[in-house]
């Protein structure tokens, strides 16, 4: 029964999606079909004049009427919802090229990324970060380290002294050590490393600076070698200037070491051949250092029959200007262009 | 001032050494060699001018026919000076002769027609004088007529050399001198010293008939005298006049040389009186105050009692070390010379010549400690060099007056020493042969070594260190094996306030902010700018410039000069900080403060080409310091109030004072008109008081899981009425269920009164164990309402 209405209503379903372009044509098709007077819901409402035994058939058939449309239904659907986000997304389209806006963050100073760089070397290696007043007495800038009053190398025209012979500018971070030897009172053993500001009579220049920064370390333990003074100074050249530098000491001299060496990588430009870098020799110097005067020892209350140790010395702008290229040390202090500090707004290597 | 390896051959030979790899080993071994330079010319030899006809083309030119040696040579000279006999020196074809900073070689060439097969030199073109007029004028360089035909021209003049320039470090400028540099050639190269001969015939007469002394200062710790009689004054021969040169002292004539020469082998200055100006008697003592002499510079000196003098008894006649007298030193006329050689108290002799600004080879030679051993040495070698090249006659005997200490200095060492503090393999016969190759006397007795240290070696302080480094730096500091010190392990930390500083530090960095380092000296004019709650400011005792006198006590200053270069270079848009310590002082104590300075201008988010920027304004700051603030974990514990107390460079309305606890700790605001046209806006506080309120860590809360109420209100109000006072009220007068206050508008305008102002308020409502009704809200939002209104005298806007 109503095999004819079943079959031309098949027939239609088979072409009467093609034409749907809008969702409107959708909803007027389901009307056509499954709204209340629709012709698959009208064929449905004739299951009653259908006799008994037939009706699980006409059922069925029916049944698949509506799954025909159903399924036919959503997948236009589908279509158009896709097509209309398509539609949206090429309207929202922008000119990607333009540039980002940038979220600004501050770039620390290059001394400051320096130090920085060394301090958590250093304190992986059990050295504490220490300060001291740049306002410092002469006995801790020269008396105790071996320089009494009189030597040359602490010449009144090197220093910056502001009241009488007893309190200056400190011209080294030295004295940063005699005050934590001091207050160790000669007992326990000391690691530390001591970054800061020093001042000395030098004519502003390209290479001088009357204001620098300087980053000492001092070790007091027992047993203490050159070796391991070379060692851990090993370890800094490599971090700051790459692991394929080598070192070298050489002889020098400083009051408060005994002996003094010179601390030497090789040249990072040439890569020891020689060039303007390292005035041909293959070697820069990068810093000072010894084992610590059994005079300082003793001025500072250790005795030098039981303790020893190393005490090692860098000129920070130094390190920062062969680290970063900068010709000039005035760099550092005057003239800061916000466009260069910007540029320092990078990860440390 | 250089070494001459020609010289140092006169002691060690050093002849055959390949110059730069010796350079390399004394370097290594602590003397360091910081340049090498040769003067060395091939093909250049003697030759002698056998025949010298004009140039048939020219009126100045000659045609010379020159033996040299090998060949008979036919060449055009143009010099005014060439004839027939004269020794000359030839630059044979091929010869590369030094032209300025580049060179030039000889060819054999045609000049107007004839050939010519070389060239025969004046000095200046050989490098070995000064291009000048009168040196050109001179024409070529006629050589003695004994000079070998044939030989290297440069060698016959001793002008040969290699010279080194040294980098010394200040223990050891002992080796700006010959003598004892040649020791340390002689230690590298394993080879023996021979000292320099100090022999001449004396003459009957006696010197102590001629002089007398007499020394009444303890500052003096030796002096010698003698004499020298007939001196022929005269130039120098060639090597001399060659060493000094390369030393960088000034050729006068043999005399003056000789006694500049001695100073240069042995590092004992020298002085040479004219014996018959001084007369018969010395007498050293200390000026007196107010003292006047004339020096050799034709200069008045005052003199003070802390300067040593040489007098006659009554006349001074030398500044001790520093500088002779006008009326008693060497001229050309002077026949007789009384010649000086002493040792004196070198902290006298430093602070004469720094007052006096005469710093010379001399008083820099006698600031350090000298060897006494060389001190009647360089006296008789002078005598020995006067005689040779001043035909001096020789007085019998010397004078001298002795108060040196000659204990000789003494030094144990056992070998374990030398292996636990070099930390490289040290043998016995390491010790043995580099102590013997240094020139030092030893005892070894069971491993323990008594070692002599040699006068000569002033920067030896007697203790085993310093031995240890005389053997490690000659075995050479390569051999050390790098290792690390055996000691327990720790982590380091941040004493005192340095990680507060850097968390600071990368919070403003975080924020946007460049770091900067300024100068920590500036004017004094400067000093008195952004003055917050200054104490009396540190000047230096002596400073080098007016702009760098004072120790700065706020960073502003500076920080602003870099905010104004930048503007000057059309940056616009700048954010800067620095962080530094600034000292002042008070009764007498030097008191440090860690300050935090920053400047901001310009956009704070920007991009070019849209419309998108923040411009900086007092809100901004505002903002930069309540984070900053809270990021320290000090919320709730900080005000901000406009303040008539701040530095006259900061806007008197547009400003807040930083109150942590109760204590001001600094301010920020806008610069003052008439200190900035630009809109900038600083900032400067204490972190070291910052630093003082302590924080706890941040404690987890839950958020309220019943839903919130809001109520939004806007009250008009008197301008002057103060938003953040509302704010307060407004929370005490809600009470425990009003947990919120955000002020979301500020309006001013035509739609109410000219001098009021509406500032709405969203309120939020909650309690964190129930939901709240809407009749509890109200009834609290009712009485806040009432009550603002009244205290007040406010209106509700557009409720």
């Amino acid at each position: 029964m109503y095999n004819e209405e079943i079959n031309k209503i098949k027939k239609e379903l088979e072409t009467v999606f093609n034409d749907v372009k809008t969702k409107e044509a959708l909803d007027t098709l389901k009307q056509q079909y499954m709204g209340k007077n629709g012709s698959i819901t009208e064929l449905s409402s004739k299951i009653k004049e259908v006799p008994n035994e037939l009706k699980k058939e006409f059922g069925m058939s029916v049944n698949e009427l509506k799954n025909i449309f159903n399924e036919n239904h959503e997948r236009i659907s589908k279509n158009l919802e896709e097509q209309e986000i398509n539609e949206k997304l090429n309207k929202e389209a922008i000119d990607v090229s333009l540039p980002g806006t940038k979220i600004e963050v501050g770039s620390a100073h290059p001394l400051e990324r320096i130090i920085e760089s060394l301090e958590n070397l250093l304190m992986s290696m059990g050295y504490d970060v220490v300060e001291g007043p740049e306002v410092e007495k002469d006995l801790y800038n020269f008396e105790l380290l071996n320089l009494p009053k009189g030597h040359p190398a602490r010449d009144a025209q090197d220093t910056f002294y502001i009241r009488g012979d007893e309190y200056l500018l400190r011209s080294q971070t030295s004295p940063v050590q005699v005050r934590e030897m001091l207050r160790c009172e000669g007992h326990e053993p000391i690691r530390i490393i001591c970054p800061g500001k020093t001042y000395r009579r030098d004519e502003d220049d390209a290479t001088h600076s009357h204001e620098f920064t300087q980053m000492e370390g001092l070790l007091v333990d027992k047993d203490i070698t050159l070796g391991d003074l070379k060692g851990t100074f090993e370890a800094v050249a490599k971090m700051l200037f790459g692991e394929s530098r080598e070192t070298r000491f050489r002889p020098s001299f400083y009051p408060f070491t005994e002996p003094s060496v010179e601390m030497d990588i090789s040249c990072f430009n040439c890569n020891g051949k020689g060039c303007n870098l390292c005035k041909g020799t293959g070697w820069i110097t990068v810093g000072g250092a010894g084992m610590v005067n059994p005079i300082v020892l003793k001025n500072c209350g250790y005795d030098p029959l039981v303790w020893n140790g190393f005490a090692f010395g860098f000129g920070l702008e130094r390190l920062a200007m062969l680290k970063y290229g900068i010709s000039d040390i005035r760099t550092f202090y005057v003239n800061h262009d916000i466009r260069t500090l910007k540029e320092f707004d990078r990860r440390e290597y | 001032m250089a070494i001459s390896l020609n010289w140092i051959n006169d002691y060690v030979p050093v002849k055959d050494e390949d110059k730069v790899s010796l350079a390399n080993k004394i370097t290594r071994s602590g003397i360091n060699v910081e340049k090498v330079t040769t003067t060395k010319i091939d093909h250049l030899v003697v030759g002698e001018v056998l025949e010298c006809i004009p140039h048939p083309d020219s009126d100045h030119l000659h045609v010379c026919k020159v033996n040299v040696g090998t060949d008979t040579l036919q060449i055009v000279c143009g010099a005014p000076n060439v004839r027939a006999g004269i020794k000359v020196i030839v630059a044979l074809p091929g010869c590369i002769l030094p032209d300025g900073d580049k060179t030039f070689q000889i060819k054999k060439s045609t000049i107007r027609g004839v050939e010519s097969n070389g060239m025969l030199c004046a000095l200046f073109e050989l490098g070995l004088e000064e291009k000048t007029e009168e040196n050109y004028s001179k024409g070529i360089c006629e050589l003695p007529s004994d000079a070998p035909v044939g030989e290297n021209a440069l060698a016959f003049l001793g002008v040969e050399d290699t010279t080194y320039e040294l980098d010394l470090n200040p223990n050891r400028t002992d080796c700006n001198n010959h003598i004892p540099f040649a020791y340390e050639v002689a230690a590298v190269l394993k080879k023996q010293v021979t000292m320099p001969d100090v022999s001449y015939k004396e003459l009957d007469e006696d010197i102590n008939d001629q002089v007398s002394l007499e020394v009444l200062t303890d500052n003096v710790y030796m002096y010698n005298l003698m004499i020298a009689k007939d001196v022929k004054i005269k130039e120098s021969p060639e090597f001399i006049k060659h060493r000094l040169e390369v030393a960088g002292v000034r050729s006068i004539n043999n005399v003056v040389d000789i006694s500049n020469y001695v100073m240069l082998e042995y590092g004992q200055p020298l002085h040479f009186f004219d014996k018959d100006v001084v007369g018969d008697k010395i007498v050293v003592r200390m000026a007196k105050d107010g003292e006047k002499i004339i020096t050799l510079d034709k200069e008045e000196r005052d003199l003070i009692k802390d300067d040593i003098l040489i007098t006659d008894g009554n006349t001074p006649l030398c500044v001790a070390g520093v500088m002779g007298g006008l009326n008693s030193g060497i001229t050309a006329g002077t026949k007789n010379i009384l010649i000086e050689s002493a040792m004196f108290n070198p902290y006298n002799i430093r602070y004469t010549s720094i007052r006096l600004g005469l710093r010379s080879e001399a008083s820099l030679r006698f600031e350090k400690p000298l060897n006494y051993e060389y001190c009647l040495l360089a006296l008789k070698r002078a005598c020995h060099l006067l005689e040779k090249y001043a035909d001096a006659k020789i007085v019998k005997g010397s004078i001298s007056y002795d108060k040196v200490d000659k204990t000789p200095k003494v030094i144990k060492a056992a070998l374990k020493d030398f292996n636990s503090i070099l930390g490289m393999k040290v043998e016995d016969n390491d010790v043995k042969v580099t102590l013997t190759n240094l020139g030092f006397a030893y005892h070894e007795k069971n491993g323990e070594y008594e070692v002599e240290v040699p006068n000569r070696r002033q920067d030896i302080y007697p203790q085993k260190e310093d031995i240890i480094e005389e053997v490690g730096r000659l075995m050479g500091y390569e051999n050390i094996k790098p290792t690390l010190p055996l000691i327990r392990t720790k982590k380091g930390v941040y004493r005192d306030n340095i990680k507060f500083r850097k968390i600071v530090s990368k919070r403003m960095r975080t924020l946007g902010f460049n770091e900067i380092r300024t100068y920590t000296l500036i004017s004094e004019e400067d000093n008195n700018k952004y003055n917050y709650k200054f104490n009396p400011s540190i000047k230096l005792l002596k400073p080098m410039l007016k702009e760098r006198s004072i120790i700065r006590q706020s960073l502003l200053n500076s920080v602003m000069e870099v905010v104004n270069y930048n503007l000057n270079k059309k940056n616009k848009d700048i954010y800067l900080y620095e962080i530094s310590n600034v000292y002042s002082e008070v009764d007498n104590e030097y008191i440090e403060d860690t300050k935090l300075a920053f400047a901001m201008t310009g956009k704070y988010l920007s991009n070019t080409w849209n419309s998108l920027n923040y411009q900086t304004d007092f809100y901004l700051i505002k903002g930069v310091v309540e984070n900053l603030l809270e990021y320290l974990g000090l919320t709730n514990r900080y005000s901000l109030k406009l303040s008539d107390n701040l530095p006259k460079e900061i806007h008197p309305k547009i400003n807040s004072e930083i109150i942590v606890d109760g204590t001001p700790i600094g301010y920020f605001g806008k610069l003052h008109p008439n200190v900035t046209k630009e809109d900038v806006y600083v900032c400067e506080m204490s972190l070291t008081s910052l630093f003082t309120h302590k924080t706890s860590d941040v404690k987890y809360s839950e958020l309220n899981k019943y839903p919130t109420v809001e109520k939004d209100v806007a009250f008009v109000v008197e301008k002057s009425v103060l938003a953040e006072d509302l704010v307060k009220d407004i929370k005490s007068y809600g009470g425990r269920l009003l947990t919120n206050v955000k002020i979301f508008d500020v309006y001013t305008g035509d739609k109410i009164d000219e001098n009021k102002k509406s500032i709405a308020y969203n309120l939020t409502f909650e309690d964190k164990t129930r939901t709240l009704t809407e009749e509890e809200v109200m009834e609290v939002f009712n009485k806040i309402i009432d009550n603002i209104c009244h205290k007040y005298n406010a209106i509700i806007r557009d409720k």
